[in-house]
């Protein structure tokens, strides 16, 4: 069980941080946390492909959409359980989502990830608007208007004690966060996660060392697809409301800024981007009051991620990790 | 049994007819050729005489022509170079393609990633299977990283290591793969000629600790006459001569050749 520890560590940090965000704020703050978190999903899933495998994928979104769609209709016309068991929907439906996006990332990389350079870029861009399409023209799952009345996750009686739908909803998407997080750490520092990164280095080489270069791609993009599709599922519980709008090629590169801007290949990178990307327009909404009504948040969105890219090329982070800076501070002060 | 019975039974790497067609360009022509077990084999030839396109189609980067290449009586034709890698026939490359952003001990154990069994699921478990492995690995990358005097460096950035250092980390990754062939490409380019006896005495050295068969290119005739038992020479992609140094260096085709070349520059 010692491989739960660093897990769990990490997980009793965000449930701290839960409580407060609980008792200490409003349902709007609330809900932006749940798309803090779905964001660092997206982000952090989108850096094993674009970041550490090198490969540019320019569909995300779509893989959040199949995620997404299909837990919002699970959960609504084939609920299981009911009562207080109802919670066990949502953790069906989620890993439904999961690896319904998986499957659909094994079918979209397999023949794409064969070749080489951009068609992959090419494909993904295609698959995620043959998605949104699909979607707009499917009137089983509400084509343009979209999907309401996405059950939340509900409140969750444990007998003694009530939690509430929304520390529930926290500790469920944290425990996609914690999962994705050391899943992909983890497989980061063994000798799988070296021949991701041997792909980006040099395929050539790559292969000529032993490495199949495209099963290790495959790979990659098959994992990244799994936890787009969670993510999608987290975001459509928490928002109660979809529709393809919501997963257009905007989403999609609003995922390769987050993996950029952090850092192509640094986790700590890809999370402190998302909640950066996620936070600033929210903070920035409340400038307009000062602006007389103007709406300067995109100007000043855009012109940020402009600066930090002049001043900082290779990302936030570049290819390091936190855990990196504090070795060197220890290294340092010995 | 007879002489020649036990001579064929005893090849480990073989070609024939090997051709590969650029356009209009023929860069290797019907080349044959046939390497014992254990022996030490040179490629020479002028600059653009097919050399490294001939070693680009016995590790699968290019696929010939025609001919066929045989390796320990397995015809390689249309495996990935992966496969081919996994076969136990390996290379260096004249443009050093080392993996730049990684440390020299990463670059070394990706090419052990071969001989890896344990799975993701260990990984995130993080059990014996995956901590023995992982640690068994790393030894392994270090001692032979040792061998080539680069242990210390084991940390640095590839791209940091000066030239002639780069070149020995592709030979140190091609070891890890546990080859049984290793095909040089012009392993001492860049190196003054010092260093680039060492490295001849380093690769003597390691054909006989890992038992190995080395085929190598490099085009200063001299320093191949050294040690190579076996020579092959190619000129506008067809075999010219081959045989021992002596024989080589007798040839009047192979002067010829050379000379050739002289008077163009
Ligand atoms: N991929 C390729 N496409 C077209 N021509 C090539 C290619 N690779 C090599 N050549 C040509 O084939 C010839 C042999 O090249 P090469 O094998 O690199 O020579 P060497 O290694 O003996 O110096 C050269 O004329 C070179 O320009
Ligand atoms: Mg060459």
């Amino acid at each position: 069980m010692k491989f739960l520890k660093q897990p769990a560590l990490l997980a009793i940090g965000m449930i701290c941080i839960g409580l407060i965000l609980n008792f200490g704020t409003n349902a709007y703050i609330q809900l932006t946390s749940l798309f803090v978190l779905v964001n660092c999903l997206m982000a952090m899933s989108l850096n094993l492909v674009n970041g550490y495998t090198g490969q540019f994928s320019l569909g995300h979104a779509g893989f959040m959409a199949l995620g997404a769609y299909f837990s919002a209709y699970a959960s609504m016309h084939w609920p299981l359980f009911s009562g207080p068991l109802a919670i066990l929907n949502f953790v069906l439906t989620t890993l439904g989502s999961g690896l319904l996006a998986a499957f659909a990332g094994y079918v979209v990389g397999l023949p794409s990830l064969r070749l080489k350079g951009d068609y992959l870029a090419i494909v993904t861009l295609g698959f995620g608007e043959i998605i949104r399409v699909s979607l707009l023209n499917m009137d089983f799952v509400g084509g343009a208007r979209g999907l309401s009345g996405i059950p939340s996750i509900p409140n969750l009686d444990l007998g003694f004690m009530v939690i509430e739908h929304y520390m529930v909803s926290f500790l469920f998407s944290t425990f996609w966060f914690v999962t994705c997080f050391f899943v992909i750490w983890r497989i980061m520092h063994s000798s799988h996660g070296r021949g991701f990164l041997s792909v980006r280095e040099d395929e050539i080489a790559a292969e000529a060392m032993g490495i199949d270069t495209t099963k290790t791609k495959v790979r990659a993009f098959v994992l990244s697809s799994f936890f787009a599709g969670v993510a999608g599922a987290l975001f459509c519980h928490a928002t109660n409301y979809i529709s393809p709008s919501s997963f257009n090629f905007q989403k999609s590169v609003d995922a390769i800024i987050m993996v950029v801007l952090g850092g192509m290949g640094s986790m700590s990178g890809s999370i402190c981007a998302a909640i950066f990307i996620t936070l600033l327009p929210e903070i920035l909404r409340s400038l307009k009051e000062y602006t007389g009504g103007i709406d300067f948040r995109m100007v000043i969105y855009s012109l940020s991620l402009i600066l930090v890219m002049l001043l900082r090329p290779q990302g936030l982070f570049g290819q390091t990790e936190i855990t990196d800076l504090w070795k060197k501070y220890v290294k340092r002060s010995n | 049994m007879s002489n020649a019975q036990t001579n064929s039974s005893n090849i480990i790497l073989e070609a024939k007819n090997l051709t590969m067609q650029f356009g209009g360009l023929k860069a290797v022509d019907q080349f044959s050729f046939s390497i014992e077990k254990g022996q030490l084999a040179g490629l020479i030839g002028p600059n653009g005489a097919g050399k490294t396109t001939a070693f680009n189609m016995l590790t699968g980067v290019y696929m010939p022509t025609s001919g066929e290449v045989i390796l320990n009586g397995e015809i390689l034709n249309g495996k990935k170079p992966f496969q081919i890698s996994h076969k136990g026939l390996t290379r260096t490359f004249q443009n050093i393609r080392l993996f730049k952003d990684l440390t020299v001990l990463e670059n070394v154990l990706i090419a052990g990633h071969q001989h890896v069994s344990y799975g993701l699921l260990d990984t995130f478990l993080q059990n014996d299977r995956f901590e023995v492995e992982e640690l068994k690995l790393r030894n392994k990358a270090l001692e032979i990283l040792a061998l080539f005097g680069l242990a210390d460096k084991a940390f640095e950035n590839s791209c940091s290591l000066p030239y002639g250092e780069q070149r020995k980390l592709e030979i140190v990754r091609a070891l890890m793969t546990d080859p049984k062939v290793i095909l040089l490409d012009e392993p001492a380019a860049g190196m003054n000629h010092s260093e680039t006896h060492k490295l001849m005495d380093l690769i003597a050295q390691i054909r006989k600790d890992f038992k190995l068969t080395v085929l190598l290119i490099e085009h200063d005739m001299k320093l191949v006459m050294g040690i190579c038992e076996k020579i092959f020479v190619l000129d506008h992609g067809v075999k010219i001569e081959e045989g021992n140094a002596h024989h080589i260096q007798n040839s009047k085709k192979v002067i010829e050749a050379y000379l050739g070349v002289d008077e163009v520059h």
